[in-house]
């Protein structure tokens, strides 16, 4: 370990390295499904760093994350498939998706500036069933989302003429769809990552902590709370919009039920279980849950067969059980998160 | 003569239909130390949280040359108006010298800020002990301080301070008002809301007297301290 921290770039190509031959371990030994997931895991991982500005690092609690999703998601299946026979490419869409999804959290954010805690939680939640049920419901008299059926064919993301859904040679060697879908998100989560960071460190970061921690104090400090309060839920729903965009394109399809309350609250749970405004933390959080789930989906039936002989819970209903059961626990025993700030955990311990 | 620093005419708040602060009026000359006294719910509180614009009010406020009451509270620090609220308000979860450096937000001269920094620890040396701790770790009184020296980060010409001795063990409570005594000393003008009456009127040269909402007396600490009423109602007696 000594060596590796006297030598930070041996440690990064290392990391690095691991990160680029994941994908084949993976699909080696667990299967493509479990790539698939391994996919969604860097999405996940963009929403709850997105959301970790909101609710982390300025405090907002925010339980309507998921419909700055929903509108990247949208967008990127209105503007890239045969709904409205419009196919521009991915590069317009995801800024694009950016900025629109930055709009809609200053909607949100401009009527709910007083708000704090429960109550603006409250409202969050509101608008985040808002858009879905807009997105359910604006079928008519304009045909624009396609109601509850949803929006197929979408186009696959396509770089340099490539789409991402078809295996890529190279040398001779054969990338898989699922791959280079990982190698994408994975480049725009460590962009991610980094943009968060900067954030984090620089002068706006600073004034959104003070906010998150004495909204008073911080005015009389000189801070424009009410500017500073919609910069995070604008750049927080920016990332939610880019994430959105990607899912789109990955999954091909979007409808109303990818959008819906419990993904808000899944979305929240990565950020408080993995530690709130930290950083590193919430990438841990996005994984666990991520994966978690799918692991208890893939692994309950064959383990209670193994057990009793026969299939006493199903699957699907064990895995929330166990899920509320984990998060329980952690908020009985680690209550600033798996991986909290070390200063949030001092704090704690003095209280 | 002194020259008004701050001025209210009919100040009044509102919280829903209720009248908190019902259009009172007065003066904080430059250089003066100012208390205003009170029992809990007199409208203290909500006087100074509308002079420093953190709740909405009617009537007229003014400061130096200035009419200050259609200002945003975040643009009041820069013009040398700072508030320590109520209940300290120090930021819990960054560190004392973070907690000074956001004290500074609104400048950008960084030698001048750090020299600032340095005098603000030599005014509160205890501070400087914990300059790296995180500031929700820190004592009551402690955590008074670093309010008091987050705001004159800001370098104050006029400091508001709300209620500092809540919530402090007696000792404690004289250590902070030495330092309140020592920055006045220095030319900041005070205005000091108190519950504890005679805590206040010692320090203060002069001091207005509210009840429900209205100014009822208003006098120079040594009379208000002489008066019977005051006597019976404030000190105990």
């Amino acid at each position: 370990m000594t060596s590796l921290r006297t030598k930070p770039h041996l440690g990064l190509a290392l990391i690095a390295l691991a990160l680029a031959l994941l994908p084949f371990v993976v699909s080696a030994t667990l299967g493509n499904a479990w790539l698939r997931i391994l996919d969604f895991a860097l999405i996940y991982i963009m929403l709850a760093l997105g959301l970790n500005i909101v609710v982390g690092f300025a405090g907002l609690l925010d339980l309507g994350y998921i419909a700055f999703y929903a509108v990247g998601a949208y967008l990127y299946a209105l503007l890239a498939s045969p709904h409205f026979g419009l196919h521009w490419p991915v590069w317009a869409i995801l800024p694009l998706g950016a900025l629109v999804a930055g709009v809609f959290g200053v909607l949100l954010g401009a009527p709910t500036l007083r708000l704090r805690g429960d109550y603006l939680a409250i409202v969050t939640l509101g608008f985040g069933e808002i858009v879905r049920i807009f997105m359910n419901n604006l079928n008519a008299p304009i045909n624009i989302t396609n109601g509850p059926k949803g929006i197929a064919r979408i186009d696959p993301i396509t770089i340099a003429g490539h789409p991402l859904s078809k295996s890529l040679d190279v040398f001779g060697f054969t990338v898989p769809g699922l791959a280079l879908y990982y190698y994408l998100f994975l480049v725009l989560a460590i962009l991610i990552i980094v943009v968060g960071i900067r954030l984090q460190d620089s002068r706006i970061g600073r004034a959104w902590v003070a906010i998150r921690e004495d909204e008073i104090a911080a005015k009389a400090c000189g801070i424009d709370t009410r500017n500073v309060k919609l910069l995070a839920f604008a750049m927080g729903a920016s990332f939610g919009g880019v994430a959105g965009g990607l899912f789109a394109g990955f999954q091909e399809f979007v409808s109303p039920e990818s959008f819906g309350l419990m993904e808000s609250v899944m979305v929240l749970c990565m950020v408080v279980l993995g530690g709130m405004g930290h950083i590193p933390g919430v990438i841990l959080g996005g994984l666990l849950l991520a994966v978690l789930p799918e692991a208890f989906r893939h692994g309950a039936a064959p383990l209670q067969q193994a057990l009793f002989g026969k299939t006493l819970i199903d699957p699907e209903n064990l895995r929330m059980l166990l899920f509320g059961l984990a998060l329980i626990l952690v908020m009985l025993y680690k209550p600033a998160g798996l991986w909290p700030e070390p200063r949030h955990r001092a704090e704690l311990k003095k209280s | 003569m002194a020259q008004a620093l701050l001025e209210a005419l009919n100040l009044e708040v509102r919280y829903g239909g209720i009248r908190a602060v019902k259009g009172i009026s007065f003066v904080v000359e430059t250089g003066e130390m100012v208390c205003l006294i009170g029992a809990n719910g007199a409208g203290k509180t909500s006087t100074l949280k509308a002079l420093a614009r953190m709740i909405p009010s009617s009537g007229e406020i003014h400061y130096g040359s200035e009419r200050i009451d259609a200002v945003p509270s975040h643009a009041l620090i820069s013009k040398g108006l700072a508030l320590v609220p109520e209940g300290r308000g120090v930021f819990a979860r960054l560190s004392v010298a973070e907690n000074l450096a956001m004290g500074a937000y609104h400048r950008s001269d960084g030698a001048e800020i750090a020299a600032d920094t340095e005098r603000v620890y030599g005014l509160l040396p205890r501070l400087k002990e914990r300059m790296t701790q995180v500031a929700g770790t820190l004592s009551g009184g402690e955590q008074q301080m670093l309010a008091i020296g987050r705001a004159l980060m800001g370098r104050p010409k006029l400091l508001l301070l709300d209620e500092p001795s809540m919530g402090l063990a007696p000792i404690v409570v004289q250590k902070v008002f030495e330092v309140i005594r020592s920055i006045a000393a220095e030319g900041v003008t005070i205005l000091l809301v108190e519950q504890n009456a005679r805590l206040a009127l010692d320090v203060c040269s002069r001091g207005y007297v509210m009840e429900s909402g209205c100014i009822t007396l208003a006098d120079t600490a040594a009379n208000l301290l002489a008066d019977s009423r005051v006597r019976a109602a404030y000190l105990g007696e």
